[in-house]
This record gives structure tokens, sequence and C-alpha cells, in this order.
């Protein structure tokens, strides 16, 4: 069809506009843009100047085994014997059957597989052992236990883990009940030690080169714990209080993620096991759908429907009225 | 097959209009003649101040930008140890907070004004794409301020991101990582969509108000998206 006998298109309020056939009035760009360029410094000074800005220090690997060392060796344990958070999470960590989030048929981070690889015993707590000098009755209940059968590992771990349950913090000292734990006594002890002076978390970091910017692992043997999601809580930053677009103490944080946020907060994603990977496809779903909106039918009417618009661009209005 | 006409003063045209350099030229001067691309006036329904919020949004940007050059100058640890950085932190963070606020408000706005209407689809989809990597730039930067801030986020953003299957090659968990996406990568894109879309506003004007009558789309047939800024 040539150009000539093209039939114009239906025009349609949500899509197309008719040509401004009005006045214009002057508009220096730059001025508006410099005086805006100004009036947000100003601002922005002001806010820094009466509210700075937050920063809580970091916790460590060594003040939560000072401050709690019973919920530490709690979660070593976990560590060591492979049902702790991370050991059991599956993808990109390690391989965990039946770990990974899904909806239906729909499990994408198994597309992607294990890509941090992370042994939680080995990485956690052998390996750092492993590196302690001087320490012959670790180095052999290291021995001893890297040398028994699964099963009997798992026997010393299960009677570990009941006996750390009631396990009292004695003046920062680890005081468990005794147990038939065999050397995983030792071994968790061992390490609360060493995680009380400070070597656990150079430990952890280390990727075998003097530089490292890499904290995965310290911070996934942090999130294991209570310690750290206790501090959470009490600054008000736990998936259940809206935390994701919270700061801590009383400033202003994330806004922008409220309704990210608030999928968290109602059934069935509440509830749900697969939560996380919901309310992404719900948010890619929606995000998609901003973005695509003028081709919407009925949701590009909404404007037009509500007529906010009116107030807008009021004094145009007023102005067309009173001609 | 070529003819040779004997005009030799033609060459030089000819050989120009199959210039990479002369044909981005001429379209660029198309595109944005110069007193649409720094217009010195403006339609008469440009008179609210939602207006305002577009032109904040810009400059906020440029002092999220200028606060974080400055705190990248003097390194990450800068500013817990110094109290000059601190405040610089402080007024990288509160330009954070404008940027959003001025741009959330501007977001609002041009949906309620349907600006995508007249073939400005294409700025309401930068504009929209914009605000999402913003949102990434700035998650990024809470990731990067080693404290527990960074630690909480990051543990707790971790279960999100890797149940898309996207934490295989971003790791919330590595802060140098975070912190190349938040002061490399995702400045970048924030300013070059940014930049994309100041360009198409100014390339297709501010829409204009609907027309009396519009609620009734039966009534009315034109030719179609015509730009709103038509000289007077």
């Amino acid at each position: 069809m040539s150009p000539d006998t093209k039939k114009p298109r239906r025009f349609t309020p949500d899509r197309d506009v008719k040509p401004w056939k009005g006045a214009y009035v002057p508009y220096d760009i730059l001025k508006e843009a410099f005086v805006a360029f100004l009036a947000v410094a100003v601002l922005i000074i002001l806010l820094a100047v009466v509210f700075s800005s937050p920063d809580e220090p970091a916790v460590t690997l060594k003040t939560w085994s000072v401050v709690n060392p019973v919920d530490f060796a709690q979660t070593a344990i976990t560590e060591l014997d492979g049902t702790s958070g991370t050991a059991s999470y599956g993808p990109p960590y390690n391989s965990t059957p039946d770990a990974s989030q899904h909806m239906g048929f729909f499990e994408p981070d198994q597309w992607f597989g294990v890509h941090q690889p992370i042994d939680t015993a080995q990485d956690f707590v052998i390996g750092p052992l492993r590196t302690l000098p001087n320490q012959p009755v670790t180095q052999a209940a290291l021995n001893l236990y890297q040398s028994a059968s699964s099963g009997q590992q798992t026997a010393w771990t299960t009677a570990y883990e009941k006996a750390v349950a009631n396990a009292t913090d004695v003046n920062g000292r680890l005081k468990v009940p005794a147990g038939r734990y065999g050397p995983v006594g030792a071994m968790i002890g061992s390490l609360t030690g060493m995680a009380q002076t400070g070597g656990l978390d150079g430990t952890l970091l280390s990727e075998g080169q003097f530089y490292n910017t890499n904290y995965t692992k310290p911070l996934l043997f942090l999130a294991d714990g209570s310690y750290l999601a206790n501090l959470g809580a009490a600054q008000h930053l736990s998936g259940d209080q809206w935390g994701m677009m919270n700061e801590t103490g009383n400033y202003p944080g994330q806004a922008w993620l409220w309704l990210y946020t608030m999928w968290y907060q109602v059934s069935p994603m509440n509830q749900s096991t697969n939560a996380d990977l919901e309310v992404w496809v719900i948010m890619m779903v929606l995000s998609v759908g901003l973005i695509f909106l003028p081709f919407i039918p009925i949701l590009r009417s909404i404007p037009r429907w509500t007529r906010v618009y009116k107030l807008i661009w009021r004094r145009h209005y007023r102005e067309l009225a009173g001609t | 097959m070529s003819i040779d006409t004997g005009d030799r003063t033609e060459a030089p045209a000819r050989a120009e209009s199959r210039q990479w350099t002369a044909r981005m030229r001429h379209a660029a001067e198309s595109a944005f003649p110069p007193d649409q691309l720094l217009p010195d006036r403006q339609p008469a329904y440009m008179a609210s101040w939602i207006y305002v919020f577009g032109v904040l949004t810009v400059v906020s940007l440029a002092w999220v930008i200028i606060t974080g050059c400055v705190l990248a100058i003097m390194g990450p640890s800068w500013w817990h140890v110094s109290s000059t950085g601190h405040f610089v932190n402080s007024l990288h963070l509160w330009s954070v907070e404008a940027f959003f606020f001025f741009m959330v408000i501007h977001l609002w706005g041009k949906f309620f004004m349907a600006a995508w209407r007249g073939n400005r689809r294409l700025t309401w989809a930068s504009g929209v794409i914009c605000f999402l990597v913003s949102v990434g730039a700035a998650f990024t930067g809470y990731l990067s301020q080693q404290n527990f801030d960074s630690q909480w986020i990051s543990t707790q953003a971790k279960d999100g991101i890797n149940s898309t299957g996207a934490g295989a090659v971003f790791n919330v968990l590595n802060f140098g990582q975070m912190l190349m996406w938040h002061i490399v990568l995702l400045p970048i894109v924030v300013a070059l969509i940014a930049g994309m879309h100041v360009l198409l506003v100014r390339r297709h004007g501010i829409v204009p108000p609907f027309a009396e009558g519009d609620d009734d789309a039966e009534a009315a047939v034109a030719t179609g998206a015509v730009p709103a800024e038509e000289p007077a």
C-alpha cells in the first residue's frame, strides 16, 4: 500500500496527542537547572549537618564468639554435621537435593548450578582448625574425626549437638555438658577459642592471597547463627518488620523497595518456602509491565479516567474555560 | 555501475554523504536542532510545580555522582575513620534519598499526565528503566558500606538473588564485586539511560494536556501522534 492510500490511524487519546496550537512562554532551561542544582545542594547539606548518616560497626566472628560463645558453638556444630542453613542451601553454594526454590518446573537457580562451592565442614571448621599451629590436641582430634566412619562421625556430632543445647557461658568460656561426642568437643571448643582471638575472621576471609575482598564465607557463617539475626531484629530490619526498606537507627532506608518487601508480608508468600522466587517473579512482571504500560489497554487509560491531570494542568483548563 | 558525469565538484559531496561521521552529524542535527536541544521557550501549559521534579531528579543525580566521586577518590574505608569522610558520606546518602524522592514524584506525575502519548513511549520506558537500574545502583551502594548494614542487607538479599539464579554471577556477599558494580558498571548505565531520557524529552518535547473531548474517543479522528512543540 502506498503512503497516499494509507488510511489515517484512528485517534486514541491514551496514545496520541493533538498538536499544540496555543501560546509559548519564555523558559530559561539552564537557569532553572542551575537554581535547582544550588537548591538541592542546600537541601542535602542541611540534611547531612542535621541528621548525619548511620554507620553501625560491622560485627565479627570474634565479637559473636565472645559475646555469645554458646550460640557460636551451636552454629559451628551444624556447620560440621551439615545441617546449617548454608550447608543445606543448594545452589550456588552446594548441590543439596530439593533445596532450590521453585515455582512448578521453574527452578532457575538449578540452571546455573554451584558457582561458589562451599563445604561447611571443611571450609568453616576442619580447614580453619588445620591452620592452627602448636595445637597437638586439636590436630589429634581432627585426625581421629576425619579417620572415623561417617556413621561414627554422625554419632559424635549428634551427641555433641544434644550436649551443646545445654551449654553455658562461664565468663566468656564455653562450658558443654559431658557426653559421648568423641573428638568433636575438642574441635568445636578449639574453633570457639580460635574465633574469640579473631583468628577465624582472617582465616575464613583468606583466599590464599594477601589482598582479599570476598566476604562470602564469614558472612554465611555469621548468618547461620542467631547472633546476627537478633541484632537485625533489634534494629527492626527483619523481613517480617518490613526490614528491607528500613535502616539502622531511625534513618530512612531504601524506601523505594516498599512494594518489594510488601509481598513478603502477604499470603501466600509470608508462609511459602519459595517466597523469594515468587516475590522476584511478581516484581519482574510488574517492572516489565511498568515499562510497557503505554501499550497495555485499560492500564494506560487510568490517567484519563482518574482526571488527576485536571489538577496538574488546572491553569491551562481554567484558561480554556475562560476563552 | 557508476557514470562519470565529469563534474568533479560533486565528488566531495558524494564522499561526504557516505561518511559515517557526516551521516552521524546530519542525523544529530536533524534530531536535535539547537533551539530544541536548548529551548528558550516552552508551551504555556507547562505551568505546574510537577515539572520541577524532573530537573530536581537530574541535579540530585549530579550530586550523587559528585559526592560519590569524592568518596571514590579517598577510598572505601575513608568515611569510617574521618569526620570529613563521614560528612561526605552523609551528603552522598541524602543526595540519593533526594534523588529517589524526586524521581518517584516525577514518575507519578508523568503517569497521571499519560506522558507516553504522542510518540513518547520510549521516553517513558527509558525513565522507568532508569528508575529500576537506579534501584540496583543504590542497592549495591548499601552493600558496599562495610558496616553492619552491609552485612545484614547482603545476608538477607542473597536469598532473593540466588533464587533467580543470578547469584551464580552476582554475589552480594562479595564486597569487592559489589563495590565495582556500584562505582563503575551501574553508574555508567544510569548516566547513559538518564542522558538518553533527557535527550528524548528534548526531542519530543513535553506532552500536551488531554484535549477537551479526549474522553470521547469515538468522536476524534486524527492522523496519528504528533510532536507537541510546533512552531508558534
